[in-house]
């Protein structure tokens, strides 16, 4: 890289309206210096480099966004970080323990339940919301509580496969 | 698009001291419809009022009157699983989980379902023209693509629909809006917060700017035994209604004692016809009077080309969800029709 | 250690550890530092000049670098083909930020460059931007009358016009026993790949760029990049490892590429661009058209006339075509035929491959006929093609390499039971809902062209295999090194294939469903160049137990060479490395289709897909309750990931039948359901029984794998059995696409 470039450029980096927002991310707590506009979701891909949550549509309309807070799953996107001081975030790169896969991931990559992988990470954090929630029973409610995460490839028998096999073992 | 203050707040009076401060103040507390539209450059919220703090909305509790209370700030998730709004008002926990997707739900609250804007593309569009959004400036939608917009209540300047899936339960279950401002509570009934276009497309409803909604009082009611949801949308789920349904009502005697009947996706506020519902009343619950009370609700229907299907799909729908209202238990995920 | 065959096993992929922990990075995300973001700002007018364009208040933003416009902008070449990619129709390529011309809503005009994306998203919406309007025409249905034959370019190679007339059609549809005649229509269709485009670059210095792009093709973007800035080929290079998906949008290089480049090399800084969702209605989709058949059939069943037009938009600037109308006479082989294919040129941007493209529009047609022409008959719609079978392509007179339909016909309608239907519409009941069934074809054509790979193995016994290729969730990556363990023989465990990178050898952008055949010929080619390599490294080695062999005395197996005669003598892969002293033997070898041969015969994978609908009587509401296609694609490289390539095809089918389309309002000259909101994809709750089929397919011509491809064909058969099935739940037969409930009530 040009070092010279970097040091005669001047970077009048707006730092007015900050404020610290404490959120414990995969277990990690991160103080982010963030102004009242930014969302949750780019709290967590640019200033948190945890770019494993995705921006699909950015307005909740995709799903790709889907994270864990205080252990519901709610779309990152339609959040603000400032809304979310003091929260306990859960993101994809938070699901595996110790190296060891989830149920649900080693499920998805048996199922074949993804292709290009942005929405995985949305669906998987969405589904493990949503056992834990308990609401759905049938495959056919499983299907309706998913429909908030979008698949454009076209994974979606792929995706409940591996949902319901781990409903199933878990029950 | 714009940026802007933030600051959190604890109580009621707090939060309406502060909104009085500045008539470009908004509150937020889910923020999923706030900051969707503040990101589309179409709401310029100068400050941001955050409410998710005021414990005293957050609860679901009987009344002495043996309604129930609903919080502003309780999720529409929380509210649609209540054991006791699950169990006693089970229209109203349908339409919510017909709305929106499953991690909406978790963080939209109660008062923010009753203020989401209309979904109408020229609305959404910042530079298309629109009376809604930018009043004198003409409105496209009537003479452009209009699947989605009203037959019912239109007028001239706006054909603008209202979105909500649980306010259309509301206002079947005849529902009262709390508020707070600066002189004090008001309540208002469920069918009067919303608010036709007429003149003044630009306000949805009647909240004015300084006041909250606190919550929502549900009448001691019991419409547990007959009730249906119908969502009928171009997807089966995570898509807005194009025609919706809530019936609620009580038989006596096999005649119908009480009847509720509201529509969405056909106007500016959830409908109702307070003449077709008496109509039905000591009738029959069959297809035939369902029909003809079908008919009187859509009677000044009016089509604008893409959404003509509505007037018969509005009929065919009430119809249906009457009938469905018989075996609340044929309802399948998402308010789609029974089998 | 033992080589077992690894093509045709259904093994998982071998990135999903990545994708499944959010490791897998796309092209937005790499936070390299000294990162500054890009926004764009779209034209707001469909057609005009842009008068002014104040900057001031966006400017005055603390943390604004700079805004680029036609105003300021670096110096660009005005000669158009250094703007053409390997995928630019003929015509003028867009030209982003070239001048005051406004083409298309939607058009980018402006790039806020700023320290964070906030600050850019804010400063790009204070942009005032005056503009003179001119008078835009968006409508296809209005302007029929101009439609217009489409210029000929390189794009015609392998996308060909319609063949000349045969016979008399005119006297054969008078004289046919049985008639139907129809119209076509589908609204606009966007890409909308999950992932947003996006480009991140490093600046290195010197006019040197690494740049990470969301495209379906590395080696394009460089070629771009370095002939619209006047780079070097070798000073680009493009990355794209992880694609959140393509279906067709990343085939040519999308415009915050250019954007990113340009405000990378002003400001000689790391720059990001991504597109918001609105933007992604702003650069291509697949074109509305207007289509028309009339086929005839005698008596016996047999099509004797047909007939099939169609009238597709393109831009005013370039003339993007489809092949719609050909495939008709290539699978029923009518001796009458009229066929056409026409432009109206008007004020949006050029259309773009969409999962097959021209493909999934002419089928539609087709297999629609026929299905009304079978009901016209009273002949089973299955029995009725079955009846116009053709072995040979009598479009063109040609055999097909190989022609495996008639087993999927087979396969398909037993898996699915489909001798059970009724024969009447209407006649089938479940519950409140009609009950109907419908099958239609799929063909797809098999693509040729070269691409290169390199092959290289490490004295531990480790085969490493590169291509530029990207893979789009494919399923790419897994193939080929399935495809390298057995070209060269090791283990699949010691085999890696990278990929992704325009350092890498060339390979063509990514689709058409060529990418199977394509690169992974170019990859066994690679592999068995290094095999022979090793063997002349091996025979030199000092008493070498192959020593006087030639190559045709040896087996390659098990990651050694063996001698023929005698398996005692044998040499280990590991053991030439070391023996020649470096760490590695790598070739790189080209393949390089020969097409004179090629020619000789029609080359096309095949389908048949099988529907069940149910039909809400009174509301109307579809859905497609369970759906089996049958495949005859040549050889399957991995059962699981194909499979997957069909479901997504099918769910397309669903998608393109029942959901999707964008919304174009003529009075504004612009696309209003800009979002994934109002843009209807299929959501988990519409996608019910879905099965596929792979039924065996031989083909020793197409390509060195005998492999045909499975990215289009799951689409090409299933949107028109849907359509088919509606007709016979319900006895309505609709035509135009997407079919809506209020279509049926």
């Amino acid at each position: 890289m040009e070092k010279e470039n970097q040091n005669n450029q001047i970077h009048h980096y707006d730092e007015s309206n900050t404020s610290v927002v404490n959120l414990t991310i995969n277990g990690n707590l991160k103080q982010l210096k963030v102004q009242p506009w930014v969302s949750l979701l780019d709290a967590i891909r640019d200033h948190s480099n945890l770019t494993g949550t995705k921006k699909g549509c950015d307005h909740g309309q995709c799903g790709a966004c889907t994270v864990l807070c205080d252990g519901k799953r709610i779309l990152s996107c339609l959040s603000l970080a400032v809304m979310k001081d003091g929260s306990e975030i859960t993101t994809i790169e938070g699901i595996a323990t110790d190296g060891d896969l989830h149920p649900l991931q080693t499920a998805f990559i048996e199922h074949d339940a993804f292709q290009c992988g942005y929405c995985t990470p949305g669906q998987i954090c969405s589904a493990i919301g949503m056992l834990q929630e308990g609401k759905a029973h049938t495959r056919e409610e499983v299907k309706e509580q998913m429909s908030g995460n979008l698949c454009r490839c076209g994974a979606n028998t792929n995706i409940i496969d591996a949902i319901m096999e781990v409903k199933e073992k878990t029950l | 698009m714009n940026n802007f203050t933030y600051k959190k707040v604890e109580t009621i009076n707090e939060a309406v001291q502060e909104i009085s401060k500045n008539k470009k103040a908004n509150f937020i507390a889910g923020g999923t419809n706030l900051i969707d539209l503040w990101k589309y450059d179409l709401a310029h919220p100068e400050s941001l009022i955050d409410i998710n703090s005021v414990s005293t909305m957050k609860q679901i509790k009987v009344l002495e009157s043996g309604g129930l209370s609903l919080g502003a700030l309780v999720t529409n998730s929380d509210t649609a699983y209540d054991a006791i709004v699950s169990t006693k008002y089970p229209l109203l926990s349908r339409a919510i989980l017909a709305g929106a997707s499953a991690q909406i739900r978790n963080s939209a609250t109660n008062g923010g379902n009753l203020l989401q804007r209309t979904r109408c593309y020229y609305f959404y569009d910042k530079t298309s023209p629109c009376n809604k959004r930018n009043p004198g400036s003409g409105c496209p939608a009537k003479n452009g693509l209009n699947r989605m917009h009203a037959i019912l209540g239109t007028s001239e300047n706006c054909i603008a629909v209202f979105p909500s899936d649980m306010c259309i339960a509301l206002a079947a279950l005849d529902a009262t809006v709390n508020v707070s401002g600066p002189n004090g509570d008001r309540k208002i009934a469920f069918t009067d917060f919303h608010r036709l276009a007429g003149n003044s497309p630009e306000k949805d409803n009647n909240l004015e700017h300084d006041e909250i909604i606190t919550g929502l009082t549900l009448p001691n009611e019991d419409f547990s035994q007959y009730y249906s949801y119908l969502k009928l949308r171009d997807r089966n789920s995570y898509a807005f209604a194009l025609v919706s349904v809530a019936t609620a009502m009580r038989l006596e005697h096999n005649k119908i004692e009480t009847i509720r009947i509201a529509l969405g996706g056909v106007a500016h506020k959830p409908w109702r016809d307070f003449e077709a519902e008496q109509f039905l009343e000591g009738k029959e619950p069959n297809r035939k009077n369902f029909t003809e009370a079908a008919k009187m609700i859509i009677k000044t229907a009016k089509g604008y080309g893409d959404n003509d299907f509505k007037i018969e799909l509005s009929v065919k729908a009430i119809v249906r969800n009457c009938m469905m209202a018989l075996h609340p238990e044929t309802q399948r995920p998402g308010a789609q029709p029974s089998l | 250690m033992k080589t077992s065959q690894e093509i045709g096993k259904p093994i998982n992929r071998l990135e999903g550890n990545l994708k499944v922990t959010g490791a897998a990075k796309y092209a937005g995300e790499y936070n390299v530092g000294d990162l500054s973001h890009g926004y764009i700002a779209n034209s707001t007018i469909t057609k005009g000049k842009i008068i002014e364009i104040d900057e001031s208040k966006a400017a005055a933003v603390p943390g604004v670098i700079t805004i680029i416009t036609h105003k300021n902008r670096t110096k660009l070449p005005w000669f158009d083909m250094l703007y053409a990619d390997m995928d630019a129709p003929p015509g003028t390529p867009f030209k982003p930020l070239y001048d005051e011309n406004i083409l298309y809503n939607g058009q980018p005009i402006a790039l806020v460059v700023a320290e964070t994306f906030e600050t850019a998203r804010f400063a790009a919406s204070l942009l005032a931007i005056t503009y003179e309007e001119e008078a835009f025409e968006t409508e296809l249905a209005a302007h029929l009358d101009e439609a217009r034959d489409p210029k000929k370019g390189m794009a015609t190679a392998i996308k060909p016009l319609p063949p000349a007339d045969k016979g008399d059609f005119e006297a054969a549809y008078k004289d046919a026993f049985a008639r139907y005649e129809g119209e076509f229509t589908h609204g606009a269709e966007h890409h909308n790949p999950l992932e947003l485009f996006a480009t991140t670059t490093v600046y290195d210095g010197k006019g040197k760029l690494t740049v990470y792009d969301k495209t379906q093709g590395t080696s394009n973007c460089q070629l771009y990049i370095a002939n619209v800035f006047g780079l070097h080929y070798n000073d680009v290079r493009v990355l794209s490892p992880f694609v959140g998906g393509g279906f067709g949008s990343g085939l040519r290089p999308q415009y915050q590429l250019f954007l990113c480049v340009m405000a990378s090399l002003m400001l000689k800084r790391n720059v990001r661009v991504a597109m918001d969702r609105t933007q992604m209605f702003s650069f291509g989709h697949r074109p509305q058209t207007i289509q028309k058949t009339k086929f005839g059939a005698n008596s016996e069943g047999i099509v004797t006339a047909l007939n099939h037009t169609a009238i597709a938009e393109t831009s005013q600037f370039e003339d993007y075509t489809e092949v719609v109308v050909n495939w008709g006479n290539m699978l029923y082989p009518a001796q009458n035929t009229s066929l056409d294919y026409k432009l109206v040129p008007l004020d949006v941007f050029t259309p773009m491959d969409m999962r097959a493209p021209g493909g999934s529009t002419g089928m539609h047609a087709i297999e629609a006929t026929m299905d009304a022409l079978s009901y016209e008959l009273n002949i089973d719609p299955m029995e009725f093609r079955l009846l116009n079978y053709s072995e040979v392509d009598a479009s063109e007179n040609k055999p097909y390499s190989s022609k495996e339909l008639k087993e999927c016909y087979k396969q398909g309608a037993e898996k699915f039971g489909w001798k059970n239907r009724a024969s009447k519409p209407r006649a089938t009941k479940r519950g409140n809902r009609l009950v109907g069934t419908g099958m239609s074809t799929g063909i797809w054509d098999v693509i040729a062209l070269p691409a290169k790979a390199k092959a290289k193995f490490s004295k531990d016994g480790k085969l490493k295999v590169t291509s530029a290729v990207t893979d789009i969730g494919t399923g790419t990556k897994t193939i080929m090194t399935q495809i390298a363990a057995d070209s060269f023989a090791v283990a699949i465990d010691d085999v890696t294939f990278d990929h992704g990178d325009s350092d890498m050898p060339m390979a063509p952008i990514q689709g058409g469903s060529y990418t199977t055949g394509v690169v992974g010929s170019a990859v066994k080619a690679a592999c068995k160049a290094l095999q022979k390599k090793l063997f002349k490294k091996a025979k030199n080695i000092s008493d070498s137990p192959l020593s006087g062999l030639k190559i045709t005395d040896v087996v390659f197996k098990n990651a050694a060479i063996y001698s023929k005669e005698d398996f005692s003598k044998f040499i280990n892969y590991k053991d030439i490395v070391v023996a020649d002293g470096k760490n590695w033997i790598a070739a790189s070898k080209s393949n390089i289709p020969n097409l004179l041969e090629l020619k000789k015969y029609t080359r096309a994978a095949h389908s048949a897909a099988f529907v069940e609908v149910e039909v809400d009587e009174e509301l109307g509401i579809v859905n497609v309750t369970r759906a089996v296609t049958a495949v005859a694609a040549g050889k399957i490289i991995n059962p699981k990931t194909a499979r997957s390539q069909i479901l997504g095809g099918m769910v397309w089918g669903i998608s393109k039948a029942l959901r999707e389309e964008t919304m174009t309002d003529h009075n504004l000259g612009k696309y209003m359901n800009t979002n994934l909101g109002e843009y209807h994809i299929p959501v988990h709750a519409d996608i019910h029984d879905l099965d596929v089929v792979f039924v065996d397919e031989k083909d020793d011509i197409i390509n060195e794998l005998g492999s045909k491809g499975v990215g289009e064909i799951g689409l090409a058969s299933m949107a028109p059995a849907i359509a088919n099935a509606i007709f016979h739940a319900t006895g309505k037969r609709i035509n135009k696409f997407p079919i809506h409930f209020d279509d049926l009530m």
